[in-house]
């Protein structure tokens, strides 16, 4: 059974790291979850890219937070991808599998995966 | 919707854009009934608002952040059997005990009786995106029970914050195994 002691443990190790790392994300990843975006299934979306990010090793880089509906409902669930000094890429209809996908080559790799942008649909 | 957590997700989500700073998620089960209710100390809704959001077409563009979400839930209720209630109280009329209580029930044996689903998801996604608020979550059906309140995370953790992956992972894990053991 999973203690309190063990993330007495996780607290120890992220002592040190959290003052270095707060506000020095790269890249903000936004997930819309208002009525629409849960509907069409964000939440294995956003919880794909939370998942994904801490694999990857990419926690002090990216940032996945949430939204609310950005009013596109009909392609949602849709997913920004904001980098600083770049133009900002917004992926639509995901799915948990395009997450990981994306994790890996965009924000990992740096390349965008055109075919689940908004252009592309 | 596909899973009453995916309700109780959507009607969350409404606290936190009230600015409550407490939620508490109560499920009670029975063999043949499922009660949820969500409460909040947020901002509350004017009666006149109140009596509009069971309503789909009533809402206008200026009150969207209800929308569908709550004729979802009242559906998802009625069409088993259950019922539907929503109580507020705005803070303009109680500045000290202003907030929102959801409730619904559901008949178990209903066929349109939905199941809950995924519900540590649910919970996982809520205090990935409001690490701030006071989470409270109480889950009691015959088997027994599974809980979670984010203060006492928070006691342990200390300047570490709810959001850091980490830790939502562990709390996945841990409402996960919760629920293993009462299976």
């Amino acid at each position: 059974m999973k203690s309190l002691a063990e993330l007495a443990a996780i607290k120890e190790k992220m002592q040190n790291k959290v003052v270095m790392r707060e506000g020095s994300e790269d890249i903000r990843v936004v997930v819309g979850m208002a009525t629409c975006g849960i509907a069409a299934g964000a939440r294995p979306v956003l919880n794909a890219f939370v998942e994904e990010v801490d694999k990857e090793g990419l926690s002090g880089k990216v940032m996945v937070t949430q939204t609310g509906c950005i009013g596109i409902c009909q392609y949602e669930p849709v997913v920004e991808v904001f980098e600083a000094g770049k133009e900002k890429v917004t992926y639509v209809k995901m799915t948990a599998e395009k997450a990981k996908e994306v994790v890996e080559k965009h924000l990992k790799g740096g390349n965008v995966v055109a075919e689940y942008t908004i252009s592309n649909s | 919707m596909k899973e009453l957590s995916l309700n109780i997700l959507d009607i969350a989500m409404n606290s936190v854009k009230a600015e409550a700073d407490t939620v508490k998620i109560t499920l009670a089960e029975t063999d043949e009934s499922f009660e949820m209710s969500i409460s909040d100390n947020g901002c509350g809704m004017k009666e006149d608002f109140l009596k509009t959001v069971t309503d789909p077409f009533s809402t206008t563009r200026t009150t969207r952040k209800v929308g569908m979400g709550i004729p979802f839930l009242k559906l998802a209720a009625e069409q088993t059997g259950g019922s539907f209630s929503i109580k507020s109280k705005h803070k303009s009329e109680y500045p000290d005990a202003h907030g929102t209580v959801t409730r619904a029930v559901f008949n178990k044996n209903s066929i349109d009786f939905t199941p809950l689903g995924d519900i540590v998801s649910t919970l996982v996604t809520l205090i990935q995106g409001s690490p701030d608020i006071h989470w409270v979550f109480v889950h009691t059906c015959p088997r027994g029970e599974v809980s979670l309140d984010t203060d006492e995370l928070k006691a342990v953790l200390g300047d570490v914050p709810l959001d850091n992956t980490e830790v939502i992972i562990w709390i996945k894990g841990y409402l996960e195994e919760a629920y293993a053991e009462m299976a």
